[in-house]
């Protein structure tokens, strides 16, 4: 069981390897969005100071969506998706294999590129530090929580904007405890309960999440 | 004992049976609803003293309140409703809660436009990003999401299932983001009826507000009655018992 488990995320690994532009655009989307808003709104510092947190939340959020709907698309194309659900193997645990390859791919640059961009957005090191934090718990959440909407429109011609449609409803806690917890350390206020929020949502999500993505799946499928 | 009941539940889930009784309710249910309505607006726009603060104009809650509490009563049957679809596979569950979708987001707009033109006067807003509102927004896009999905997916039964998890999904998150946006910012006035020692609403001014809530819900439940037989025709037509039935019409 582990070996499917292990083999579905090298598998999706390299599959992302070989199509660099599938993990490359969403970044590329993330630095972009961040890029507009001393354009759009002021150069000031003390004003992107204050916006840096939900702007940089909020690009994640975004960027993230753009690269969910590649989760299962590929699979569902090419038929490998109804292998996977008529395989021996349970598959909420496959289901959690490919989040898991999802979030190495979308989540994990973003974490990484994050500081820099944390940074363009002149905001200071306990910022930096707690925004890392939250990108850590949050970003699996994200990509957990997306799996469902993917699963449910994954079988729709045009499922790009409905899948927004549905997701984004639901990704409102994690903007609000992250930012949240990020203005309060850049403000030097104590953040503790805000990440422990998250960690919560993130077991919860953990839990139930895969048994209702692979319910979907077996949805759209039929 | 356990035998008959399920009989009897599902005898009357049927299409066939659930037309005939709906049929005979629905006057009922209107004429009950119109009388609740009559006494509840009598009551609250000309017996209920005015407020000592805010004077005339929180009248509104006698519409205001009703609307807010049937879009989480909506919301709720149709996750039970759901829940009762996709385990025991009763076609007329599903039928419900799609007749159920656009009433609850009207509800939740009705509840927001009220709130909205009651803000101005108290609040100086229109809106105000507080929490109940903001939750109350998020609701309608719960389910104007619900809506866009079913709609978008063509077979009925898949719609219906894709549906159905998806408002499951909604109820696990729909406390999480209530208290998320409470707790990230609130201004609204607290509860004044649900308050478990003793409701802070006087006497005068709950009667009306509990008649205008029957009123709602009952309206809700002729209304939604009505779109529920008019989907089951659409999706029936073919079926032996709506042939039999419009026949009969024809020939009499």
């Amino acid at each position: 069981m582990i070996k499917a488990f292990i083999a579905l995320v090298r598998r999706d690994l390299l599959l992302a390897f070989r199509h660099r532009a599938e993990w490359f655009n969403p970044l590329l989307f993330f630095g972009m969005i961040v890029t507009l808003f001393p354009l759009g709104v002021s150069p000031e510092a003390s004003v992107l100071r204050v916006m840096a947190p939900g702007v940089i939340w909020i690009a994640v959020l975004l960027a993230g969506l753009f690269s969910l709907d590649s989760m299962f698309r590929s699979d569902f194309d090419d038929g490998a998706l109804e292998q996977m659900v008529l395989s021996p193997y349970p598959l909420p645990l496959l289901v959690l294999a490919k989040v898991l390859a999802h979030w190495l791919v979308s989540g994990l640059p973003m974490l990484l590129m994050a500081p820099l961009l944390a940074l363009l957005m002149t905001m200071p090191q306990d910022g930096i530090a707690m925004l890392e934090w939250t990108l850590l718990v949050g970003t699996p959440l994200l990509s957990l929580t997306g799996s469902i909407g993917v699963a449910l429109t994954v079988g729709l011609r045009r499922g790009g904007v409905l899948l927004t449609l549905i997701v984004l409803p639901l990704y409102i806690p994690v903007l609000i405890f992250s930012t949240n917890a990020v203005s309060a350390a850049v403000a030097g206020l104590p953040m503790g309960g805000q990440l422990d929020f998250l960690l919560a949502l993130l077991v919860l999500a953990l839990t139930l999440a895969p048994f209702a993505t692979a319910q979907a799946l077996r949805i759209s499928l039929s | 004992m356990w035998n008959a009941i399920w009989v009897f539940f599902h005898k009357w889930a049927s299409p066939r049976y659930f037309y005939r009784l709906s049929g005979a309710v629905i006057p009922w249910l209107w004429a009950l609803t119109l009388l609740l309505l009559l006494g509840g607006l009598y009551l609250g726009l000309f017996v209920a003293p005015p407020d000592y603060q805010q004077g005339q104009s929180y009248r509104i809650i006698f519409v205001h309140v009703p609307s807010a509490w049937m879009s989480l009563f909506i919301y709720t049957f149709m996750a039970v409703l759901s829940g009762i679809y996709l385990i025991w596979n009763i076609k007329l569950a599903d039928v419900m809660v799609r007749s159920s979708a656009m009433l609850g987001a009207s509800f939740t707009f009705l509840a927001l436009a009220t709130g909205s033109l009651w803000g101005k006067p108290m609040w100086g807003a229109w809106w105000v990003w507080d929490a109940r509102l903001t939750s109350e927004l998020i609701l309608l896009f719960l389910y104007l999401g619900y809506l866009a999905l079913v709609n978008a997916i063509e077979d009925t039964r898949t719609a219906a299932r894709a549906g159905g998890v998806l408002i499951l999904v909604g109820v696990v998150n729909i406390p999480i983001i209530h208290y998320s946006v409470e707790w990230w910012n609130t201004l609204h006035q607290g509860a004044t009826v649900t308050k478990l020692d003793k409701p802070s609403i006087h006497v005068s001014m709950l009667i009306p507000l509990l008649l205008m809530a029957g009123a709602f819900q009952l309206y809700y439940f002729s209304l939604v009655l009505m779109r529920a037989r008019v989907e089951l025709l659409e999706r029936e037509w073919r079926s032996e018992w709506v042939r039999e039935m419009m026949g009969r019409g024809s020939d009499g």
